[in-house]
């Protein structure tokens, strides 16, 4: 690391270790045991908060695109109607239906939301903020995060619905053929960085951002993962997995009260999640916005704590998410697959090898 | 690089894991308490599937469109390949030229690949 602008960190947690082990006697198994729990809560509430920010966010931002108002009768500035939202769902009767695989069916909530925590775990949010921190971190995250898929695949083959089986196998065809932009978006900025640590590669960028060190294929490589990400998770213009108007709710229709918040969850979060990864690899993570020599404007940057950029260029790209949703109509299947693996997976590949022989020349900055 | 250990955890698997039972959680605990507050009703209208209001006609796990199942092998056959360029990615400049030709190779098989299936007409959506 060459890095001039280490951050303190900013969270030391190894005091609590020494308070288990110490001063309660705890033996190590226990004191992990136990420290495992508390990881474990701070991940649900950090979890459904960010969901429940999430869907306020997006109400709000759709409302003000079709100029209207949005939620604002429950609490100040309609901030408590996610909680309220939540709370319906919580409260309904969820239907036992007849004709299902009754295994399946409930086993595929837990594989949406297993796949979208896991992903969730990966990502830094300060440095040393981050729960899962392996060395190909990223290559993990890509993994867990197509768990997800699966889920889907399931909730709608179990449903024993015509509508929910159309829908899942859409989204089960989107989502796997995106999965390669993703991958190979993924592969171009690990070419560059040189690792898959999801600490290093944000490391990396401590002096200058990806998408301006990488030159334009670093540029074509953000633009191809910020299509790529949307249809992973399902929304905007690819959105017809669960297309209202012709399959009711898509694959999850079955699906009724708690049972259904859980995709609803999951999809806030994979939001999220997108905005997340394109962040860190794209965009420096928790890095302050530096310039090479501007030594006096790096310095105020340093100021503004690191999970404030990391959340700010989160909510910064999830609004270019959302603001596609609102702007293109939705795409047919044979469109959304024609651009896929005719237009983006050829690019992708092009870009790959631009990526090599800017390395290989040395021409990024 | 600083070390990230959470509170004494050092190893990463066991915080994967603690991720993994806190999803099952999320979805158990939440179901638990639903099922204990939600009301209950007995319709055996209810049971049926949400489709048009009518008896659902035969069984819906029925057989589809033979598309998917074509995007689903060219899928499989692409993220194979995409695995072994990861480590390659990550070691490129360590490998140097003899790693570029081998995965030059490589990558020509891929586009191989994927020009074969194109002039088959397989991305054409029938």
């Amino acid at each position: 690391m060459t890095s001039g602008y280490i951050q303190a960190q900013f969270l030391d947690t190894t005091g609590v270790h020494t308070l288990l082990t110490e001063t309660l006697h705890l033996a190590p198994w226990a004191a992990v045991t136990v420290e495992c729990l508390l990881v474990g809560v701070g991940i649900l509430l950090v979890y459904a908060l960010l969901a429940l920010f999430y869907i306020y966010y997006e109400r709000k931002l759709c409302a003000a695109f079709q100029c209207r108002l949005g939620p604002n009768r429950v609490g100040p500035w309609g901030l408590l109607q996610s909680f309220a939202d939540m709370f319906k769902m919580l409260i309904k009767e969820i239907i036992h239906l007849n004709h299902i695989d009754r295994f399946l069916f409930a086993l595929a909530p837990y594989l949406v939301i297993i796949a979208s925590v896991m992903a969730f775990a990966v990502l830094p949010w300060n440095d040393g903020v981050q729960i899962i921190d392996f060395n190909i971190g990223i290559f993990f995250l890509i993994a867990v995060s197509s768990i997800g898929v699966l889920g889907i695949l399931l909730a709608g083959w179990s449903s024993n619905n015509k509508f929910t089986l159309i829908g899942s196998l859409r989204s089960g065809a989107q989502m796997v053929s995106y999965e390669l932009s993703i991958g190979l978006s993924v592969i171009t900025m690990v070419c560059l960085a040189g690792t898959m640590s999801v600490t290093g590669i944000v490391q990396e960028q401590s002096d200058l951002w990806f998408i301006f060190k990488g030159h334009v294929p670093a540029l074509i490589a953000f633009v191809i993962y910020m299509i790529a990400g949307t249809a992973e998770t399902n929304r905007g213009p690819f959105d017809l997995p669960e297309a209202e108007s012709e399959l009711t709710a898509g694959y999850h229709t079955e699906y009724s009260g708690m049972h259904f918040g859980f995709f609803y969850l999951a999809e806030y979060l994979n939001l999220f999640i997108v905005s997340g990864v394109a962040s860190l690899l794209f965009l420096g993570g928790w890095q302050p916005l530096h310039i090479p020599s501007w030594d006096g404007f790096n310095m105020v940057m340093d100021y503004i704590p690191g999970f404030i950029w990391f959340l700010g260029k989160c909510f910064l790209l999830s609004y270019v998410i959302i603001w596609f949703k609102w702007t293109y109509p939705r795409l047919r299947i044979d469109q959304l697959l024609a651009l896929e693996w005719k237009y983006l997976l050829p690019i992708n590949l092009f870009n790959l090898v631009l990526m090599v022989l800017v390395i290989v020349f040395g021409l990024h900055f | 690089m600083i070390s990230t250990a959470i509170f004494g955890i050092q190893n990463s698997g066991v915080l994967a894991i603690t991720a993994l039972l806190t999803g099952v959680a999320l979805v158990f605990l939440a179901l638990w308490i639903a099922k204990m507050i939600s009301p209950r009703s007995f319709n055996p209208q209810k049971g049926e599937a949400y489709e048009c209001g009518i008896p659902t006609r035969g069984d819906s796990m029925a057989q589809f469109h033979i598309g998917y199942y074509l995007f689903a092998i060219l899928f499989l056959m692409f993220d194979v390949e995409t695995v072994f360029l990861f480590p390659w990615a990550v070691k490129m400049r360590e490998l140097g030229v003899d790693g570029l030709l081998s995965i030059a190779v490589f990558f020509g098989v891929l586009v191989l690949g994927l020009v074969y299936a194109w002039r088959k007409g397989a991305l054409e959506w029938k």
